[in-house]
Parts: structure tokens; C-alpha cells; sequence
């Protein structure tokens, strides 16, 4: 019989519908790849239970002969930035620690009702800041890939480097994710797999421990384009519980999947050919507009002037609304008190954020202070608000000449854990090429398309027009299917 | 712009972050080099540029003017809205004494 946990999403569904196994034995074979898989920490809590639950469910409406769900009996990880009903969910920060939610998240519930099971709660950078997983509570997560010669642990990317861990070693079909500036696309590249960050709005952040709420988007994790259009329509639609989220029809993503690319436009953006990006990185660019060429789309160049001020733009905006959102870990209502003895109010409020808070959220709450406060507002906030609409601009430009647009995920590939700490920028500037698809609230995707000298995976990234997730789904297909990108990691685990 | 310890320590006070001398003497660089970075900011022409506070653009709704139009976000949640707390009293959250 098949190693079941080689199998995606749709393989596992179909597989399931058809009778090949029950979804029952596929959550015991990934239960038991879970449990065996700890020397990666991308679980902060396993729910083998949850799993299995959900599967039981499943195979019982089978011999019942009622209509499945779109992803009926695959069981997924849940980036512990969701909140789980009646399972702790932490946002990897020690403030959050034991918070056990009376409610579930829209976008959890969604996928349950669609038949998915949970495998557990995957670890992540704590509330989502970080491009590495190295600023979790509960400590990093290796990367399953490990440089060529080399046993040092490799980084997963981040925020959702639990999730990308997990799917690239084939502890999980398919995990959630979100992307602020690029927490989906960043991690999927660093680790071979496929990741899409929807339009802004698609999907529901009622449930979502917020970081950044005019930039927050959750989105699929998973080893195929398929796998990711089958997920992300199970996720998405509209929920009067998010004051953001689009009214508008879910279209079929996954129905509707077609590489044929004739009569497509793909813009090649000129300023995202940087300096200090690897020339793999580079030559792999290339590669993908061949690749899309040969299905027939037509190359053009496009302009996107503000590229370069979409990153510090992105690092006063996100650290502002931050600042905000994280208030309300305060002591009183949910999560960690430090209550110093014979001290008031306001000094327990600043003792448990001082105990419940890593450095780096620390340092993003501070800049987002400093930014909102009288005297620096305009001068920071602002004009960084100001700068962001020039960004999205550009997009809806370039997007008069061409349909998506192609360029790299990321600068470099992934680099070894614990190599990238001396000074907080050089690690932000890993999302040089994500952020400005996140500021435009524009939909975004990252797709393997090779793998570099040392053996380590890069990603291409494809951008689309608001509401066109098909076009890049689309255009990710062109790519994987011309990639053959078959390469993974060899377990040591 | 740049902060000195002072400032930090001001930030700090307003985030309500309680930090030490060592731990303000450590992020006055941090800080200075994000704020040096994000200077470059101040080149870019702004002339006639709202600035953007919603991507895409959205009306925002009004719901049913009944009570609880969502029963999960409506009243009568006390128990659930307790749960968590690090010092549930009598119904309601407890906190130190706030009467001088």
C-alpha cells in the first residue's frame, strides 16, 4: 500500500471518496509521522484526537452516502495563530501561554466543516514577527532541509515556518498560514513548497491573533497549486464577523485551473533586480519567464517605481497597528499576570508585558509607539500611509500592461538557524520582495522551481490583480508543471 | 531623528513595557538603526497622495440593530468571557487595587 503520508490534499480527498482508504487510516499514518517528528518543534500542541475525530466523521458519512467535503479526510496543521475551540492557542508567545479559546476561528471552522481534521497547533514567530521562526517561545523550528555537507539546522522561514516545516517533510498534507508582509510566501520558498497569500479580505480574521490588521490575510500551505486552490476555497468567503471581509462570491478555483497561459501578459518588474541577490536566485527568474513563455503568456516589462520604499513603509505601518492590536495583553483578561507584590494597576500591566513578550515583539511594539506619538505621527505614519498608497498605485499601473506579474520570493535561500541575529534589519530585509504585493493587499503566491548549489529549494513568486487569485494560481500551475520540482528534503528526524 | 535612552525609556513607559537600564541601553541602537532605515522614507514625493488606510476599497456594513444578531459575539457569554482570566472574582475580572 501507498505511503499515505507521500499523498496532498487532493490525492488524500479523492482517495478517500473513492474508497482506496479510509480517512481514519490516514490521520493514524500522519498522527504517528507527527509524533515521530518532534526534533523539528512545528507542533507546539499535537491533537491526534482532533484528527482523528474528524476522520471518523468523515468515513461514517462515506457509508452513509452523503456528499463529502472539499477536503473531506485530510487532516492539517493549524498555525497556532488561529483560534482553536477548547485547544490552546498561543500566537508562540509566553503572554498567551495556557489561553485556551471558548470559540473557534471562521477560517478553522471552515475547513472542519469542509472535513479536514487537525494534527496540531504548529509553532511560529511569536505573534507572526520574524522571517525566521527563531522568536517563538517555544523555540525554534528546524527546517526538515539541510544545506549539502552540512548538519547545521537550517532555517524554515517565517512567521509560518511551523507550517512550511511540517508540509515539507510530509508530516502534513497541507497546513494554514498568514502572510502580513510575506509570513506565507517567504517560508514556502525557503522550504520547496507552494503558498498563497489571497486578496485582502478573502478570508475571514475573526479568530486570528491580529499583528497587523490592514495587511493580515491567511492563506493555504501545500506541496501542489491543486492542493493550494482545493484549500484556499475551502477557506475563503465572506463573514459579517470581519468588518473587512469581501462580500462576494468564492469562485472555483480549483475547477477552473488551466495552464494554458495564451493571451496572458507577464510583467517582469525591474526594480526587483536588486543588488545582494544571489545569482541562483536570479538565473531561477529567468528560468520562470522561459517557463511561462512556453505557455504561451508574452513577456513584457513593467515598472514599479516605490519598490524600494515598500520595506520601511511596511516597518512603520505593521509595527503601528501592532502596537495597537498588542495593547490588549494586559493581565486582566486572558493570558499571563505578573502582579508583582504591593504594586497597582498600571505597574502590573507593564511587568506582564515585560515577562510575556520576546525582544522582537518588544521592539516592534516600542517602534510602533514611537511612530503614533504626538509630534512624530506625520513625519513617520503618515507619509509611510502615504507611501503605501504610491505602491499600490504602481501595482494598478503595471497592471494596465500585463496580468501577473513574476518575480523571486526571496533574496536568498534559506540559511542556517541562529546566522542572521546580530542586528534586526538584515533579517527584515528577507522580505524585500514580499512586502509589496502585502502593502497593495494584492493576492500573491509563491511556487518551488528549483533547487541551488547547496541543495536548498528557491521559489518563484507570482502577483495578481485584486480578486484574481485565479490568474495567479493559474500561472503557478504553468510554472510547477514545467518545474518538475520532485526534490525533498531526506529525513534525519 | 534618532532616540537616546531617555526616549526609549519614555516609549517604554507609554507601551506600558516595564524595561531595566540594561535592557534600554540595548534597544537605543536597535531602535536608531530601524528609525535611520526608515528615514529614506522622507525622499519619496508625496504631493496630492492620500494617505492609504484601507487596500482594498470596502464600505463598511452596518448589522441588524437587534440584540445578539450573532449569537456568538452577543451577550449572555459571561462564563466564556471569564474563562481565561488570571483572576476571575465574583462575575467579573479581578485587578489590584486601583484607589489610592
Amino acid at each position: 500500500m501507498t505511503d499515505l503520508t507521500s499523498l496532498g490534499v487532493k490525492e488524500i480527498r479523492d482517495g478517500v471518496a473513492r474508497g482506496d482508504f479510509t480517512a481514519r487510516e490516514v490521520a493514524e499514518a500522519f498522527n504517528a509521522a507527527v509524533a515521530e517528528a518532534a526534533a523539528l518543534n512545528a507542533f507546539i500542541v499535537t491533537t491526534p484526537d482532533h484528527a482523528l475525530a474528524a476522520a471518523d466523521k468523515v468515513d461514517a458519512a462515506r457509508a452513509a452516502g452523503e456528499t463529502l467535503g472539499k477536503m473531506a479526510g485530510v487532516p492539517i496543521g493549524m498555525k497556532d495563530l488561529f483560534a482553536t475551540h477548547g485547544v490552546q492557542t498561543t500566537a508562540a508567545s509566553h503572554i498567551l501561554e495556557g489561553f485556551t479559546p471558548r470559540y473557534e476561528s471562521t477560517v478553522s471552522q471552515k475547513l472542519w466543516d469542509a472535513g479536514a481534521g487537525m494534527l496540531g497547533k504548529l509553532n511560529l514567530d511569536q505573534f507572526a514577527m520574524g522571517s525566521s521562526n527563531e522568536t517563538s517561545y517555544f523555540g525554534n523550528v528546524a527546517s526538515p532541509w539541510k544545506k549539502a555537507g552540512s548538519n547545521a539546522a537550517m532555517s524554515p522561514g517565517g512567521s509560518s515556518g511551523g507550517s512550511s516545516a511540517a508540509v515539507a517533510a510530509r508530516i502534513a498534507p497541507a497546513a494554514t498560514g498568514t502572510d502580513t508582509g510575506g509570513s506565507i510566501r517567504q517560508p514556502a520558498a525557503f522550504t520547496g513548497i507552494c503558498g498563497i497569500k489571497p486578496t485582502y479580505g478573502r478570508c475571514s480574521r475573526w479568530g486570528i491573533v491580529a499583528f497587523a490588521s490592514s495587511l493580515d490575510q491567511a492563506g493555504p500551505m501545500a506541496r501542489s497549486v491543486e492542493d493550494c486552490a482545493i484549500m484556499l476555497g475551502a477557506m475563503a468567503g465572506f463573514d459579517p464577523k470581519d468588518s473587512t471581509s469581501l462580500q462576494m462570491d468564492v469562485p472555483d478555483w480549483e475547477a477552473a485551473l488551466n495552464a494554458d497561459l495564451r493571451g496572458k501578459k507577464v510583467g517582469i518588474p525591474r526594480e526587483y533586480r536588486m543588488e545582494g541577490t544571489d545569482q541562483a536566485i536570479l538565473d531561477s527568474w529567468e528560468q520562470g519567464k522561459a517557463w511561462l513563455k512556453d505557455a504561451g503568456a508574452e513577456i513584457v516589462d513593467v515598472s514599479l517605481p516605490h519598490t524600494k520604499y515598500a520595506l520601511p513603509a511596511y516597518y512603520i505601518v505593521a509595527p503601528a497597528e501592532a502596537s495597537s492590536n498588542l495593547a490588549r495583553y494586559d493581565g486582566v483578561r486572558y493570558g499571563l499576570r505578573d502582579l508583582p507584590e504591593g504594586v497597582g494597576l498600571q505597574d502590573m500591566y507593564a511587568a506582564t508585558r515585560a515577562a510575556g513578550f520576546g525582544d522582537e515583539v518588544k521592539r516592534r511594539i516600542l517602534i510602533g509607539t514611537y511612530v503614533l506619538s504626538a509630534g512624530f505621527y506625520d513625519a513617520y505614519y503618515t507619509q509611510a500611509q502615504k507611501v503605501r498608497a504610491l505602491v499600490a498605485r504602481d501595482f494598478a499601473r503595471a497592471f494596465e500592461e500585463c496580468d501577473v506579474i513574476l518575480a523571486p520570493t526571496t533574496p536568498t535561500a534559506s540559511f542556517p538557524l541562529g546566522s542572521m541575529n546580530e542586528d534586526p534589519l538584515t533579517m527584515y530585509l528577507n522580505d524585500v520582495f514580499a512586502v509589496p504585493a502585502s502593502l497593495a493587499g494584492l493576492p500573491a503566491m509563491s511556487v518551488p522551481a528549483t533547487i541551488n548549489a547547496d541543495g536548498l529549494p528557491l521559489g518563484l513568486q507570482l502577483v495578481g490583480k485584486p480578486f484574481d487569485e485565479q490568474g495567479v494560481l493559474n500561472a503557478g500551475l504553468a510554472i510547477q508543471q514545467r518545474a518538475g520540482f520532485s526534490a525533498k528534503p531526506e529525513k534525519w528526524w | 531623528m534618532s532616540v537616546d535612552k531617555a526616549t526609549v525609556a519614555k516609549i517604554a513607559s507609554l507601551a506600558r513595557i516595564r524595561m531595566d537600564d540594561a535592557a534600554l541601553e540595548q534597544m537605543v541602537p536597535e531602535l536608531n538603526g530601524i528609525l535611520q532605515w526608515v528615514e529614506q522614507l522622507g525622499e519619496v514625493d508625496v504631493t496630492g497622495i492620500e494617505p492609504m488606510a484601507a487596500v482594498i476599497p470596502n464600505t463598511l456594513r452596518l448589522r441588524d440593530d437587534v440584540v445578539d444578531a450573532d449569537p456568538l459575539t452577543g451577550g449572555g457569554k459571561r462564563e466564556d468571557v471569564l474563562a481565561n482570566a488570571p483572576a476571575a472574582e465574583h462575575g467579573f475580572f479581578g485587578v489590584p487595587k486601583v484607589i489610592e
